[in-house]
């Protein structure tokens, strides 16, 4: 197995990009990770694109031959793969992309994401995203998104003493954070009294606890470590990339204030790196909910069990902190598009590793960690990476 | 030779229903009300429908200014709720107010902009002297689907104006219209409600042609918001039309005389004629006015409006549009459901 590096990375602007179809958003965001890593295209000998629901979005499926015709590659026949893992479709692609590297079938491979979600009214967004829980067993019942992260919520506080005010801290941490980030889709700043007066979504959860409906797109070109240096002078070495599976529907897991699956992709990655968490600088954790990041940021490591609402109350999870969670804003702020989040993630990594991430920039950045969730935890895909 | 508006007449039905009420039914936050800056809507009674609320408006018009209907010569009616498919409102109008009958008649459809486009096509006819007098109609009683956030502010109202050369009581100094084809906002030929984009009907659609609309007509103005004392902006809500008038750079002092949308809802085709009414019912001479429709589909007509000496003589001589928020009757959903026809027997 060969060691991977990221060689470039490019994002587009997140945020309802009515002008934008879901294919200028993929050129748009292709050629700046292509310039950045300094390639041409005929270097580029495979691309992975995750997505979650193209055909529900904007009626379009095969968006691998898509994004391979987009980037002006479809005349060399380059093998172009679109993976599908609902919300972590984007971690799934990276993930694909690095297998591909190290395994030496590929030496110089694009790993994008792209979601064009406001083309279709918020009830068929909702409906398409809705698919990534248990069509049969949850949604036929009543069941969305919110409602079942509602659910972790509720339990989490009742379990562990979570507060209301401790969600709404997740948001105002990921606002400031998105509010210095220049492709972020919401740029203002929000109070603890302003989440907790947003309208209700599904109790405890409120629209500010939400993240938005977003179109984006992001890449990375990945690249052999060895050869890394002929196309950047600040490469970043992919130290792990794990994944985890867990059953689709929340009422059928052992616990639901825990994400087996991120737990179980956390301990992978972490051993394949040789680090501990507390090794880690900074993270960009799922928190498609604020909840969510509560979770994540104790199913990953970084705290104990139902300490994770203490730890952003006390400050512990912004830039300065003890581990400056979600720079970019997260999903809650610099939005959603569902399949480019993973790739965001790692896109935000890459710029905070070669400490290019201007006034949301955490000081001595060596080691990130990325960790991207599809659905409520069937799927969870962590990437570990150092510059 | 200036031409404009000789006379105008409004007319809303006295029934509301308050947002709270709908809100209420579907299990809505509380400040629905709030947040829309729409606290209630009017509700046309079980007989009344865009035909004849157009004719009570045409009816005050005539009235306003003592014109005998024999002179004129254009009827348009622009409505996005004719209540026939096939046979024109504007006919029917016509023959309530008693018109002779040569005469050129037609319906205008253009979402919410349909009566400004009435009022151009007049003027225009007027401006080359082919006619002497147009009666341009905005007139709706438009339609939300239950439970739908339009259904919190889709209204009835209408508003009409005699556009000529003589006795004018406002002279149009000039429009602008901005159109693309931007579909935040339909129905389909046989569908009972419209369907729309969502937040897409707010920055792709309102925003930008009405800012592109306004912008265009002061550049070919040569006028800046400070030369108006009065503007409209067309009020699909209460929040929309204050915070493109803060973009543009007028006031709320300037459109508040028009602003009647948090106490009657979008009378859609009537809405920013309606507004454009309200300003006239306070405005002097030798103030202007300027006003900027928005139709979904979409297009924005903006005009430069300057108030004449003979808005003093008529302007007494019919109710004014806040006449019609006084002395109004409060349904219940259930009784606004059968009001609009929406209990299929």
């Amino acid at each position: 197995m060969r060691s991977v590096s990221i060689i470039g990375a490019g994002c587009t602007r997140f945020g309802e990009r009515w002008d934008d179809s879901l294919r200028d958003l993929v050129v748009e965001t292709g050629i700046r990770a292509l310039e950045d890593a300094n390639v041409s295209g005929e270097e580029i000998d495979g691309l992975y694109v995750g997505n979650m629901s193209g055909g529900r979005f904007v009626e379009q499926e095969h968006i691998g031959a898509l994004i391979c015709d987009c980037a002006g590659l479809s005349r060399l026949h380059v093998p172009s793969t679109r993976v599908e893992a609902a919300c972590a479709s984007g971690g799934l692609a990276l993930r694909q992309g690095v297998l591909a590297v190290a395994s030496g079938y590929s030496d110089v491979v694009i790993a994008a994401g792209v979601e064009k979600m406001t083309d279709v009214t918020g009830g068929v967004a909702a409906d398409a995203l809705a698919a990534a829980a248990d069509r049969e067993w949850e949604c036929f019942f009543g069941a969305t998104f919110p409602a079942l992260y509602a659910m972790i919520a509720r339990l989490h506080m009742h379990r562990y003493g979570t507060t209301r005010e401790d969600l709404a801290e997740v948001a105002v941490k990921n606002h400031f954070n998105g509010s210095k980030n220049p492709i972020s889709q919401y740029q203002m700043e929000v109070t603890v009294d302003k989440v907790l007066n947003s309208p209700l979504v599904s109790d405890p959860l409120r629209v500010l606890d939400c993240s938005p409906i977003t179109d984006g797109a992001s890449a990375v070109v990945l690249a052999p470590t060895e050869e890394a240096k002929k196309y950047t002078d600040s490469p970043i070495r992919i130290l792990a990339s794990a994944q985890g599976s867990d059953t689709l529907a929340l009422h059928d897991r052992r616990d639901i204030t825990t994400l087996d699956a991120s737990v179980f992709a956390a301990r992978r990655a972490f051993s394949m790196a040789g680090l501990e968490p507390k090794e880690v600088d900074l993270a960009e954790v799922h928190d498609a909910f604020t909840i969510g990041e509560i979770v994540a940021i104790e199913d990953l490591g970084f705290f104990d069990k139902g300490d994770g609402g203490r730890a952003t109350r006390e400050g512990l999870t912004a830039i300065g902190g003890e581990i400056p969670i979600n720079t970019s804003g997260g999903l809650k702020a610099c939005g959603h598009p569902v399949g480019a989040t993973g790739i965001k993630q790692a896109y935000e990594m890459v710029l905070q590793l070669r400490g290019e991430a201007g006034k949301r920039q955490v000081e001595g950045a060596k080691v990130g960690l990325t960790h991207n969730v599809g659905g409520c935890g069937g799927t969870a895909i962590v990437h570990i990476m150092s510059r | 030779m200036p031409a404009g508006i000789v006379s105008y007449g409004v007319y809303v039905p006295r029934y509301r229903i308050k947002a709270e009420e709908i809100a209420r039914v579907w299990g809505e936050r509380e400040d629905m009300a709030k947040s829309l800056n729409v606290f209630e809507k009017s509700v046309p009674d079980i007989d009344e429908d865009a035909v004849t609320i157009a004719v009570e408006a045409a009816r005050i018009a005539i009235m306003r200014a003592s014109i005998d209907p024999a002179r004129i010569d254009a009827i348009y009616a622009g409505s996005e709720s004719h209540p026939y498919a096939v046979k024109p409102t504007a006919t029917i109008v016509g023959e309530a107010i008693g018109v002779d009958h040569q005469l050129t008649a037609a319906d205008f459809e253009f979402a919410c902009k349909a009566g400004t486009a009435a009022v151009q096509a007049c003027l225009g006819l007027v401006t080359a002297k082919l006619i002497d007098l147009g009666l341009a109609i905005g007139t709706d009683t438009s339609q939300g689907a239950p439970g739908d956030a339009l259904e919190y502010t889709a209204a009835a109202g209408s508003a009409a104006y005699v556009i000529g050369r003589d006795d004018l009581a406002a002279e149009i100094e000039g429009f602008y219209s901005f159109t693309t084809d931007t579909p935040d906002f339909w129905r389909r030929e046989g569908m009972p409600y419209p369907e729309h984009g969502g937040r897409f009907t707010g920055e792709p659609g309102y925003f930008k042609h009405v800012t592109s609309a306004t912008r265009g007509l002061l550049k070919k103005m040569r006028t800046i918001p400070e030369d108006y004392d009065y503007a409209v902006f067309h009020q699909p809500n209460g929040k929309f039309p204050v915070r493109v008038a803060e973009k543009l750079g007028f006031s709320i002092e300037q459109i508040e005389p028009g602003l009647v949308v948090p106490w009657i809802g979008n009378t859609y085709s009537g809405s920013s004629l309606i507004g454009l009414a309200a300003t006239l019912d306070v405005a002097r001479p030798g103030e202007r006015i300027f006003l900027a429709s928005f139709g979904s589909g979409a297009g924005s007509d903006a005009f430069s409006i300057r108030v004449e000496e003979g808005i003093e003589d008529i302007r007494d001589r019919g109710p004014r549009v806040r006449d019609f928020l006084k002395d109004v009757r409060y349904l219940d959903y259930a009784v606004y459901a059968k009001h609009k026809g929406k209990l299929r027997l």
